[in-house]
């Protein structure tokens, strides 16, 4: 024992190589963003980042199917990690599309902004990895840290600094939350690793440190996750942040964060199931509820997507709360079709902010389907998967959520989840009437809430050309919600071989 | 005959003619749905009566984790109203080519789409295939409604409409889960013929509870009295083709669907739930008999008129006898077949009074309009049912079933049958005949509106002549749909043969 104590741990560099791509790419865009000429900074920088991500994708595509331990058990590379990897790299490559022509970058300077999409994402991949309580919170802190700063990267719009601050703030409440949870957890089992922990809860299954440590952990996670009662910064922060950024935290953080929950809850906390199954149900419930009713009296697109989020958020922890195959296997199938039709309406929303001056008021889309039919087609097939009528990706997920929910005995919250679909109906066919069914405003009528005059802003940035790299978002991801609402399969398959890291599970 | 050619046919000829220009495109509309009636046609002649069970079967699958399979059958309960479907929307489609409409590739595309869905509904065998396209074929008419609709309040009333009809449906997705999921076998199967055995042997309040949730669906699309609150606002805001179409077999498919997914796999809970389902259907029976004849708006007129003659078609159903459900199966094809060209023809009314759909600024039109009014006579008569027509046998039939049911209620619903006579010929009195409304110009139906009506008439004319066709085909399939629920009605007579 001593002699392997003295040994540096073993680290098994081509499974830990997506997460360097991530890291070193960071370092990499961070130097290049040093160099002077302008043309570097604004597009080769963009570049740079866009390959990191394209090469995690690609390494993690590489290593498809392998399980193996890194770094001596502290991180695991299998095909949830993998699966969730490809979920938050593609946001973060629609990120960077998206931010190519805004605000945000220029202003915070090229190299940092793109660096610190790049270190999140290796944070979440960290966090989805964790195989123990300390990687675990590494990578949570990894995570939240630059998207604190990145939320405030708008540095001349107050609301922008405000979401930073407000989300650093509550984000650090969570994360506080969480560890002195995993602490308790620590206490209660002696094991810091979700391996030991999960052989521990079986004899100490009503053990009061145990359930405060459940308690505090599901606090911390929801937070992350915008699960209600802890979602109260959302909609703020969503609305506050960098269009871009809000995107990216909308699909990856709540990726990531529904990981950590798969890999605490499904794995390390198995055996304790009927401690937290019941109360995270409960939560669930509250969650579908309040997020549906939050986004109803919204005019902000933001802030609905925010709401939105919350809701979807309640719909995903049901298949965390049955502890299954299917669960699991829903979950995931359910985070990748949530991308798709988040992406597809932030990239649409990017392009009215830009084109309208209305900002994010849903008068930005009135009209949208006589001008850009194309556009407002992509959006309506976001809203339509995200309420979940046929022949959209999200109609599968939430039929899988369902069918999930159902097999592991929880069929009231199947019916939960559809009493929510049918009160988002209510605000996502809002946005599409409003595209469909009302005239775009005349101009001149632009509301208060549109892009200021900023001092020091030049007034070339401001026109706006073609943005072909926002609609190849929108189309694409449209589309996309299409194209898997009628062939799933190969969505499944990746839900199914990430469900297989769960042995534990049947 | 491939089924997923019709099915799919309306849908590909309007996505194809997108890349026509805009002011050709109703001929790719024109064309999808012409073909489709063909092939509708061509499936009716080559559809074999003797034999029993599905025709046609297509069986592939489609998603294997979640075991729903793409499965398509006719048999005597689809046969005729994917027939209806097919010909109400290849009418609605040339009226609606002989008028301009604003971004018209778009409106066409989401009327092929719209009959794909209804074909889809009618034709899927798979529960969960029933449920994604009972809920896609809703779709294209919040977009027709809310975008091309009567200008003020269309799209709060299709919103409106949308909703509600959706947490029908939405309730049933559900249901329709649980009864794949919950229903012992070896693997997760939503095939509806396997369903009907395997879900026998749910708990009973499980059954109970999936049972509800299928009729919450069926019956607010229908839509029944208590759950009919969407209907007045949408009616109003449809477009005059499009609500042709809606009106004519949108509520069709929810009767089916209790034929097709309710009785043969829950029948017990129907037996269980049969006099709450018939107390509905009575009160909608009533209730739109008494509003079609109080308002004056056509539309309503209508629209109440279907509310009741839904009402019949579900005590039919839940008669749960023989004669009773066939009659209620011929009555969905009927009601199709009348409904339609009544809206068409109010339509035309309307633009001759001053384009006002109330009854009280029309009238006065017969006598320089006779071909008008004797098509809508016509319509008007097969509408109240008037012995000689096809409505009369589908309503004698339905209560000759509920009397020998439940005889209290077919007493009370005998004057549905009055009080239709009373709304239809009072619509049709107002509308063509008295003192000449204030701002009527009289003007004979033109050739290419007549090309619409005419032929519907026609049918109406044909099937009064010889509704045997649709009866002979349909009698197995809705002996086999009813049989469970039957046998248990009547388990004393049983035991004792």
């Amino acid at each position: 024992m001593i002699v392997a104590a003295a040994k540096a741990p073993h680290i098994d560099w081509t499974g830990l190589s997506p997460l360097l791509a991530l890291l070193g790419g960071a370092t990499l865009v961070l130097l290049v963003g040093l160099l002077r000429p302008r043309v570097v900074r604004e597009t080769l920088v963009p570049l740079l980042a866009l390959a990191a991500f394209l090469a995690t994708i690609g390494l993690g595509i590489w290593q498809y199917g392998e399980q193996k331990d890194l770094i001596s058990g502290a991180l695991r590379l299998d095909d949830l990690t993998t699966v969730l990897s490809f979920i938050f790299c593609t946001g973060g490559a629609a990120a960077v599309l998206l931010s190519w022509r805004a605000v945000a970058p220029r202003e915070a300077a090229h190299g940092e902004y793109f660096a610190l999409l790049l270190t999140t994402t290796a944070g979440m991949w960290v966090l989805v990895a964790a195989q123990n309580l300390v990687s675990l919170f590494l990578g949570l802190e990894l995570l939240s840290i630059p998207l604190y700063v990145l939320c405030a990267t708008e540095m001349r719009r107050a609301t922008s600094l405000e979401a930073g601050l407000k989300y650093l703030i509550i984000g650090s409440v969570g994360s506080a939350t969480l560890l002195y949870g995993l602490s308790f957890l620590y206490g209660a089992t002696g094991s810091t690793d979700f391996a030991g922990i999960a052989r521990a809860t079986g004899s100490v299954a009503n053990d009061s440190l145990l359930l405060t440590g459940i308690g505090l952990s599901v606090v911390g996670l929801a937070f992350k996750a915008s699960v209600a009662p802890f979602h109260q910064w959302t909609p703020d922060v969503y609305e506050g942040a960098p269009t871009p950024v809000t995107a990216f935290m909308a699909v990856a953080t709540k990726a990531a964060a529904f990981g950590a929950f798969l890999r605490l809850f499904n794995v390390a906390l198995l055996d304790a199931s009927v401690d937290w199954a019941p109360a995270l149900a409960v939560l669930a419930t509250i969650t579908i509820i309040v997020g549906n009713v939050g986004a109803l009296g919204q005019s902000s697109l933001k802030r609905l997507m925010a709401w939105s989020s919350v809701a979807q958020a309640g719909y995903m922890l049901a298949g965390v709360v049955v502890a299954t195959q299917l669960g699991v296997q829903a979950t995931v199938f359910y985070l990748a079709v949530y991308l798709m039709m988040n992406l597809a309406a932030f990239a649409v929303i990017v392009i009215r902010e830009r084109e309208t001056g209305l900002g994010d008021d849903i008068a930005s889309v009135q009209g949208l389907g006589a001008q850009r039919p194309l556009l407002a087609m992509s959006m309506t097939l976001a809203m339509l998967g995200l309420s979940g009528i046929p022949a959209t990706a999200g109609f599968i997920g939430k039929f899988y959520l369902i069918d999930a929910a159902i097999s592991g005995d929880y069929t009231w919250l199947g019916v939960v989840i559809v009493i929510g679909s049918m009160i988002s109906l209510a605000y996502y066919l809002k946005v599409v009437a409003a595209m469909w069914m009302q005239d775009a405003p005349t101009p001149g009528t632009a509301l208060a809430t549109g892009q200021p005059a900023m001092a020091g802003g030049s007034p070339e940035a401001d026109t706006v050309g073609v943005q072909p790299e926002t609609w190849f978002v929108a189309l694409l991801f449209g589309a996309a919600t299409l194209f898997f609402g009628i062939v799933p399969s190969p969505l499944f398959d990746l839900a199914v071989d990430a469900g297989h890291a769960f042995t534990g599970l049947f | 005959m491939n089924l997923t050619i019709l099915l799919w046919l309306p849908l590909a000829a309007v996505v194809a003619g997108l890349i026509l220009p805009a002011t050709e495109a109703r001929f790719a509309a024109l064309l999808g749905s012409a073909a489709t009636l063909v092939l509708s046609i061509v499936l009716l002649v080559k559809f074999d009566t003797g034999e029993k069970g599905l025709q046609f079967v297509i069986d592939k699958v489609w998603i294997s984790e979640l075991g729903i399979h793409y499965k398509l059958g006719v048999d005597g309960l689809n046969l005729f109203l994917i027939v209806l479907a097919a010909v109400l929307f290849f009418a609605s489609i040339v009226w609606s080519a002989f008028r301009e409409w604003d971004r018209p590739r778009l409106f066409y595309l989401w009327f092929g789409l719209a009959e794909s869905g209804v074909l889809g509904a009618l034709m899927a065998q798979d529960l969960a295939l029933f449920v994604i396209f009972f809920d896609l074929m809703l779709v294209p008419f919040l977009f027709l409604g809310g975008g091309w609709g009567t200008p003020e309040n269309r799209v709060a009333s299709m919103v409106k409409l949308f909703i509600y009809t959706l947490v029908g449906s939405l309730l049933m997705l559900s249901a329709a889960v649980a009864t794949g999921v919950l229903a012992p076998g070896d693997s997760v199967t939503f095939d509806i013929a396997q369903l009907s055995s395997a879900a026998r042997r749910l708990p009973v309040g499980s059954q109970e509870w999936i049972f509800l949730f299928f009729a919450a669906a069926f019956l607010v699309k229908m839509p029944a009295f208590p759950v009919h609150g969407w209907m007045p606002d949408g009616y109003r805001a449809m477009p005059m083709p499009v609500l042709a179409v809606f009106s004519g077999i949108l509520s069709k498919v929810a009767a089916y669907g209790f034929l097709r997914i309710a009785l043969p796999v829950f029948p017990d809970a129907a037996v269980h739930f049969q006099e709450l389902v018939l107390l509905i259907a009575l009160a909608s029976v009533l209730y739109g008999s008494a509003m079609a004849f109080t308002t004056s708006d056509v539309r309503l007129i209508l629209g109440y008129s279907s509310v009741a003659q839904l009402g019949f078609i579900t005590l039919g159903i839940f008669s749960l006898k023989d004669t009773g459900a066939q009659g209620a199966l011929l009555q969905a094809f009927n009601h199709g077949l009348v409904v339609a060209p009544a809206f068409f023809i109010c339509a035309l009314l309307a633009a001759r009074a001053g384009g006002s759909e109330d009854i009280r600024d029309m009238g006065g039109i017969a006598f320089r309009a006779p071909v008008l009014a004797t098509l809508f006579l016509i319509v008007a008569f097969a509408n109240l049912a008037m012995p000689g027509s096809s409505n009369f046998v589908g309503e004698f039939f339905i209560l000759l079933g509920v009397f020998t049911s439940k005889i209290v209620i077919a007493i009370v619903a005998f004057t549905g049958v009055a009080l239709a006579s009373v709304y239809t010929l009072r619509l049709f009195i107002r509308a063509v005949h008295n003192r000449v409304g204030p701002h009527v110009e009289s003007r004979e139906i033109s050739l290419t509106d007549g090309l619409v009506v005419a032929p519907l008439v026609v049918l109406i004319l044909a099937i009064a002549l010889y509704p045997q066709i649709a009866l002979k085909r349909s009698q197995d399939a809705v002996q086999a749909s009813i049989r469970d629920a039957k046998a248990l009605t009547q388990p004393a007579r049983e035991a004792s043969r």
